[in-house]
């Protein structure tokens, strides 16, 4: 049974809902295309939900969901699924936690009890050894990931820059070392009780299931555990649509290549302007046509690289980043000169039809060919069910793409493109940061 | 609370890799389909004997430079021109090539499929390679060698395959070319090496999803009209080690705060007959979360984020290696445990849980492995580069499921080699060199980087 009616305008993903009585928002899509199933969950709990003196704890708490619980074993969670035949994971972003296996059809149980069971009772299974090992191991990942990567540092530096202090955003989501090295086990307990609560989950299955089989699983491994008392709101997440002023940031670091990220405040994920913000991010720096591609990379040749990306935030601001490489012969200030300039044409004059149409055809076959994913769809059923309570918005997404216009595109970049909101994060090779004036040209920036 | 009975596996639904269509087009080019309708979207894939191995000496990185160049210039449009016109359709082409071929991939809505199988062949089968792109290409291509020196895990990838094999190895210099190599690449080089190897009898299309075999041969047979005909020889490989010793090399990197990790030795070639039990015998060693290196270096030590252990299958015997990012303090404890566990793994039959484990894993994942048009593409492609038989994945899983104890402490025995072990750290010299010394690696040599 294919997903769809020969032609793309009439593509829908089923999508069915249902709440359990403790809260638990659960959505179903079948397809039985082949025998493979995926579970997915989305807790609403990310690193914006931290308390001061406390980074990276969301985090470190995803690497305890997988050293055991009441009725596993530290580490069984990945046995057992891989032992199935199965594959597993689990993200931690600003604003939510996932956690996600694809198996066989025939061992949806298992992982649906799996994902109750440290839903439920995790911690018993808690010891401070494990804690204090998943501490180093998450250390690991710090320096893996950030401190030992060219360019790792961007996503903490630029939360950094571009948030105010104290907005929820603004700090670390893998967090500082001495964060991690204060997390205690009884931040585990309290963490645990207030955001892993089934009032405050999505479960999402897809692919091969049978609707009222997988009912009855998600209703007899999920309905016992206890409703949550609510999570304590976040503050206020509201930002003006820009920052204001210029923000300007320069990082000297281990690079070979200086790169600038650029970030625009823009309009939070869902809304109706960020479609037109996510087609101008693609307008931009999406593949070889874009805007920043073909100028610099092709034309100008000052830049190895260029792309642009949105965050996609769904609370308070998104954020909108262009990401342009140097060449080793470009300049630092050449580099700076040359993106400004794109974006100040950009902002002056707009850009057009024919690059409004290519964005949108391309974001068009990728939400497709994603779409291909039993894991994938199922994420994407959790995203919309947890921020939106709207699952179904999966189906509403090539339309709402394709109903942005050039005029739309255009208006956002004259609201977001302005000199009052643009954020350069500058990243600069150590050696030679002497020779240039560009430390200098910080200072005077602001 | 929830239920202590952990739930038993339903019975399984069976499944099989997608059915697929291979026959040899008059032209002589090789068309591989799978029809596969879920969603309305297709992969078109184009594979050429065109790889890496077969740059000749002294223009390592040539194949890389002309598949990456073949999209910057038709007779009829420039490279924006390509760009633009492809991306009107939604889809961009993705080309490169790897040791063992060169490739050329789009997917794009059925409903833009004919139009942009037409652009496609007519643009890959009348490249200009335009000075100025070739030239920018290999500016970039420069720029990125110079970003390794910055980026510890690309550069500990290089430095393993430079002192793995002899220098007359292809292997032993980067799949793209080095700083040395690619500079002196020319425009008359790529249009040399294009003329010579993209030809009929060393080409393969793949299509797979939302189109028929009638439909795919229909479109390939007109958009590869002018693609020329014959084929070539692929070079000979040399894939000898560059020392049996035992040896050590740190390259140095004052102040890195982890110790990029690799060991190991040449490995493989892809179509070997003890595939299978070293595909299980690795899942058990390093292949898995669940493997004893990750479980012992992560999960029972906090050393490292990961820790993994592969075989680089490719036509000639890729490496077999170790890889891992400790932190730099624990360099030699870390490296004594990959050690030990080459050593086990060698010493004693594995039990029959890691055995159930690294078998029931395989055999399982197996149909999470083609969801996409594109993993089918690259899944057939496989069989096509490494001529693996028609039923190689219909029988995956069976052969998976027949691999013994015996013959995992056999493939360990024959295709572990702890003696001829190279191991390359980059990491703070200070900190690791005298701690590593101690450890029977055999000769240590540091590098500044």
């Amino acid at each position: 049974m294919g997903l769809h009616g020969g032609q793309f305008t009439t593509m829908r993903i089923p999508v069915e809902t249902f709440h359990l009585d403790n809260g638990l928002f659960v959505t179903l899509s079948e397809d039985h295309t082949a025998p493979i199933v995926a579970v997915n969950l989305w807790y609403h709990v990310g690193s914006a939900n931290e308390k001061a003196g406390r980074t990276g704890f969301a985090h470190l708490f995803e690497h305890m969901l997988f050293q055991g619980s009441a009725h596993v074993g530290s580490n069984e969670h990945f046995e057992l699924i891989q032992r199935a035949g199965g594959t597993l994971n689990g993200s931690t972003w600003l604003e939510r936690t996932n956690y996600f296996e694809t198996v066989p059809s025939n061992e949806l149980a298992l992982a649906l009890w799996l994902e109750a069971d440290r839903m439920g009772e995790l911690l018993p299974a808690m010891t401070q050894e494990k804690l204090d090992t998943q501490r180093d191991v998450v250390k690991n990942e710090r320096r893996w990931s950030v401190d030992n990567q060219p360019y790792g540092t961007m996503l903490e530096k630029m939360q950094e820059l571009v948030f105010p202090p104290s907005h929820p955003f603004q700090h670390s989501l893998i967090g500082s070392m001495e964060d991690l090295s204060a997390a205690s086990l009884d931040d585990i307990a309290q963490f645990f009780a207030t955001y892993y609560t089934p009032d405050n989950a999505v479960l999402s299955i897809a692919g091969d299931f049978d609707s009222i089989e997988a009912r009855r699983l998600a209703t007899e491994y999920f309905g016992p555990i206890p409703r949550g008392k609510e999570a304590p709101s976040l503050p206020s997440m509201n930002l003006p649509p820009v920052f204001g002023n210029r923000l300007r940031e320069v990082v000297p670091d281990n690079v070979s290549l200086p790169r600038l990220f650029m970030a625009f405040r823009s309009p939070v994920f869902g809304s109706e302007k960020y479609y037109a913000a996510s087609v101008a991010s693609a307008v931009l720096g999406m593949r070889k046509g874009s805007r920043l591609h073909r100028t610099l990379v092709r034309e100008r040749q000052i830049a190895a690289d260029a792309g642009a990306f949105t965050f996609d935030l769904a609370k308070g601001t998104d954020l909108l980043v262009v990401d342009v490489t140097a060449r080793p012969e470009t300049s630092v200030t050449r580099l700076e000169d040359e993106v400004e300039r794109e974006i100040d044409l950009i902002y002056r004059e707009g850009v057009a039809e024919p690059e409004v149409k290519r964005a949108i055809a391309l974001i068009e076959t990728d939400l497709v060919a994603s779409l291909q994913s039993a894991g994938e769809r199922a994420d994407r059923l959790s995203m919309f069910a947890t921020y939106f309570k709207r699952p179904e918005l999966i189906n509403e997404q090539a339309d709402r793409y394709r109903s942005v216009t050039t005029e739309s595109v255009n208006d956002l970049i004259s609201e977001r493109f302005g000199e009052d909101n643009r954020a350069s994060l500058l990243y600069v090779p150590r050696e030679g940061v002497e020779s240039e004036s560009i430390l200098a040209a910080a200072v005077g920036a602001d | 609370m929830v239920t202590s009975l952990r739930p038993k596996p339903g019975p399984p639904r069976s499944y099989h890799f997608p059915d697929f269509n291979d026959q040899i087009l008059p032209s002589g080019i090789r068309l591989v389909t799978a029809p596969v309708v879920k969603l309305p979207v297709v992969t078109v894939l184009v594979i050429v004997d065109a790889g890496s191995t077969n740059d000749p000496a002294g223009k390592e990185g040539v194949a890389a430079l002309t598949a990456g160049t073949l999209l910057e210039g038709s007779q009829r449009f420039d490279g924006a021109e390509l760009a633009e016109k492809f991306e009107q359709l939604g889809t961009s082409v993705e080309s490169g090539a790897d040791w063992d071929s060169a490739f050329i991939k789009i997917t794009v809505l059925s409903d833009q499929l004919e139009e942009a199988t037409k652009l496609l062949g007519e643009a890959i089968s009348s490249p200009v390679f335009p000075e100025r792109e070739v030239e920018r290409a290999k500016a970039e291509r420069l720029a990125e060698i110079l970003q390794l020196e910055t980026e510890p895990r690309g550069l500990a990838d290089e430095k393993f395959s430079e002192f793995l094999y002899t220098q007359e190895s292809r292997y032993s210099k980067p799949d793209e070319g080095s700083t040395e190599s690619v500079s002196a690449l020319s425009r008359k080089d790529v249009e040399e090496f294009y003329r010579s190897r993209y030809r009929s009898g060393s080409t393969t299309v793949i299509m797979t999803g939302d189109v028929s075999t009638d439909e795919a041969r229909r479109l390939v047979t007109r958009a590869f009209e002018q693609w020329a005909l014959g084929s070539a020889p692929n070079r000979p490989l040399t894939a000898a080690p560059r020392t049996t010793r035992k040896s050590i090399h740190i390259v140095d990197k004052p102040e890195a705060s982890q110790s990029e990790l690799r060991a190991g030795h040449v490995g493989l070639p892809r179509k070997h007959p003890d595939f299978f039990p070293t595909l299980v015998m690795n899942a058990v060693l390093g292949g898995l979360f669940g493997s004893r290196i990750n479980l012992n270096l992560r999960e029972a030590h906090g050393y490292t984020y990961g820790a993994s252990s592969f075989y680089d299958w490719r036509r000639g015997p890729g490496p077999f290696v170790v890889s891992t990012a400790v932190q730099s303090e624990v360099t030699a404890p870390a490296l004594r445990e990959i050690l030990l566990e080459i050593d086990r793994i060698r010493a004693e039959r594995i039990s029959d849980e890691e055995l159930s484990l690294a078998r029931d894993y395989l055999d399982g994942v197996f149909p999470i492995r083609y969801e996409t048009t594109a993993a089918i593409a690259s899944a057939l492609a496989t069989l096509v580069i490494y001529d693996l038989p028609a039923d190689y994945y219909e029988s995956y899983r069976k052969n998976i499921r027949g691999v013994s104890a015996d013959a995992v402490l056999k493939a360990a025995r024959s295709h572990l080699h702890p003696d001829e072990l190279q191991t390359i750290v980059v990491g703070d010299a200070r900190v690791i060199r005298d701690s590593v010394s101690d450890l029977g690696v055999g000769d240590l040599h540091v590098h500044s980087s």
